[in-house]
């Protein structure tokens, strides 16, 4: 009881536990734990042979956080920024920090535009996006679908539909401007007969 | 190579990659033989982390055989079978220098407040991550150590994250000998730390999710009471009448930015982003501690602000203690408590799937289908 001053009395004991979990124990001392103290000051333990690493050479401009004083030495090299989404990242690690949400926002942003714009160009190549492979949706019918859900008091049933619309906006939004398009154009060449 | 990419929020497929090259004196190239989907991919998969790149691999659980070195390499040589810490780290920085390996400053030039990740995102640095053939492991010297000849693959892999995280996330509860302690989420970074609470002497562990069929692995692999949090008005309520109105001594949040139980933080975060993550558990976690007790936070939020119970944190007096994992601190230690067979990683794995059919193991892990607790990625050579 917090009422009063003894903490409420054990429901087993240290000797029970011990007898009933392997292992229990094998850690008890706080002092002698692998991250205690946190901060352990020891510059030869990771093994590194060096004071500061050689540089990776920078093949092409690397964006970087402009909390850094410069790019670090090394650095990853997956999908290099490119087209409207590309700008977009540029921009906002060039002008904000990583204390900004607009930083992050922009960010956000750049990669739906990324996403959207992938598809898109995906169908002009011989492998379209393809929401059906892509999502791994057949395994609702392979892996259990119905009977991972029916009868559970799963609280997430409520917002996977949500998760339909977020997969099939690009879509959505690649449909509503071809109509667009095909619109507009069909438009011109009304008019121009 | 063959390798997973992502193409935009929840699609993913496998495509034909460029074999990936020394980039630095200090690079190797590992062939990969075993991977995992972890929950933190979750975060990725759902489009949740800021600068996630079409074409980019994921996987930061992975373990395989050392198929190319660079010059400055001394302590790797062709053929070693490795396993890799989801920490991509130089060794040398003032952080290093002093063992926060996950929170090195020389490896992600897009990020001051995280360190490397393998395949999570250019916020954590835009390294191809080690769902593919091949990947390239920066820093070869610091990282990567030799797997055990004693260790089984299966078991490795989940030490280079999720078991370490889950030892690490119990560390940091400071639990002291008796303590109650309350573990968020029955993935398996929370019936890890469930287990590894014992094994610092919890007097009581109890776990909490909303998903049975974990709920029935926490009591059956980590030995600890459960709750079904959707079967109670109010969780919080609840824990304190489990604990005579004191609250638990220690509450790990092992859930982090997906966090269900609440519509509208899960919605506002996960779906509409406009949080850096949905803080459910974390708040439960505030509220579920006694006044001067620990929470400890092993689920990973994104880098936008949360709305966390930080008044609740205060008046309690409590000490809020997390970070990314320093993995390789761990492994000593959890090499003797794996070959004592105190912690059995590899009996949270309940899929394996193919690199070729890797989205599906992504929906299955996603929608927890079909008792799905960790699925592995196994390459096809
Ligand atoms: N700090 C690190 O170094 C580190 C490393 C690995 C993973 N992580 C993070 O740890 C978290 C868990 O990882 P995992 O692989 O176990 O993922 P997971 O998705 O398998 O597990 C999360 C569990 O939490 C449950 N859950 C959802 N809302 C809940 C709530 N309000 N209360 C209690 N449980 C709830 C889910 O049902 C699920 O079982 C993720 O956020 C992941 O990113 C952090
Ligand atoms: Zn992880
Ligand atoms: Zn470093």
């Amino acid at each position: 009881m917090p009422y009063t001053a003894q903490k409420p009395p054990a429901k087993e004991s240290s000797e029970q536990l011990r007898a009933r979990i392997p292992g229990w124990g094998a850690d008890l001392d706080p002092a002698d734990r692998p991250s205690v103290p946190k901060e352990q000051f020891d510059p030869n333990l990771s093994g590194a042979h060096w004071d500061f690493p050689e540089r990776q050479p920078e093949e092409r401009p690397r964006e970087r956080s402009i909390e850094h004083e410069f790019l670090t030495p090394v650095f990853g090299t997956s999908c290099p920024t490119h087209g409207v989404s590309g700008a977009i990242r540029r921009f906002s690690y060039a002008k904000y920090s990583e204390g900004r949400a607009a930083h992050w926002l922009l960010l956000l942003a750049a990669d739906r535009v990324d996403a959207l714009g992938s598809t898109l160009r995906s169908f002009a190549t011989l492998r379209p996006d393809n929401p059906i492979t892509q999502t791994g949706i057949r395994t609702e019918f392979t892996h259990h679908g119905l009977q991972s859900r029916r009868g559970q008091k799963r609280v997430d049933l409520v917002h996977q539909p949500l998760d339909v619309i977020v997969v099939a906006g690009p879509w959505v939004a690649a449909g509503l401007g071809a109509y667009a398009a095909y619109r507009k154009l069909s438009r011109a060449g009304r008019r121009r007969r | 190579m063959r390798a997973m990419v992502y193409r935009g929020p929840y699609r993913i497929r496998v495509e034909e990659k460029d074999r990936p090259a020394i980039e630095h004196p200090n690079d190797a190239i590992v062939r990969v033989t075993r991977a995992a989907i972890c929950g933190s991919d979750l975060h990725l998969y759902h489009g949740m982390m800021p600068d996630t790149r079409v074409g980019h691999t994921f996987g930061h659980e992975f373990v395989g055989v050392v198929d190319e070195i660079g010059p400055s390499v001394q302590n790797l040589s062709v053929g070693d079978r490795v396993m890799v810490p989801f920490n991509i780290y130089c060794g040398s920085c003032y952080f290093c220098a002093r063992g926060l390996y996950s929170n090195c400053h020389n490896v992600n030039p897009n990020a001051t407040a995280v360190g490397g990740i393998y395949g999570y995102s250019h916020t954590c640095g835009g390294y191809d991550g080690g769902q593919a053939e091949y990947v390239r492991v920066p820093f070869a010297d610091i990282g990567p150590s030799p797997i055990p000849a004693w260790m089984d693959d299966d078991d490795a892999v989940l030490l280079t994250d999720a078991l370490a995280t889950g030892y690490f996330g119990a560390q940091l509860g400071d639990i002291a000998e008796g303590d109650t302690v309350v573990v968020f989420g029955a993935g398996p970074v929370g019936l890890f730390a469930a287990k590894s609470a014992w094994l610092m002497g919890a007097g009581r562990v109890i776990v909490i999710d909303h998903l049975e069929y974990r709920l029935e692995k926490a009591r059956e692999f980590a030995q600890a009471e459960t709750r079904n949090f959707a079967e109670y008005d109010d969780i919080v309520v609840e824990m304190k009448k489990t604990t005579d109105h004191l609250g638990a001594d220690v509450a790990i949040d092992a859930v982090g930015a997906e966090a269900d139980g609440n519509l509208l933080q899960h919605v506002t975060a996960a779906k509409l982003k406009l949080q850096g993550g949905s803080p459910i558990a974390l708040n439960w976690a505030i509220d579920s501690v006694r006044k001067g007790g620990t929470v400890s936070v092993m689920g990973a939020y994104g880098p936008m602000f949360s709305a966390v119970k930080f008044g609740d944190a205060l008046n309690k007096g409590l000490t809020l203690r997390m970070n990314q994992c320093p993995v390789k601190r761990q492994w000593p230690r959890l090499f003797e408590h794996v070959r004592n067979g105190y912690l059995k990683p590899s009996d949270l794995v309940t899929h394996r799937i193919p690199l070729e059919h890797i989205a599906d193991g992504y929906h299955i892990f996603s929608a927890k289908l079909d008792g799905c607790i960790k699925p592995l990625i196994v390459p096809a050579a």
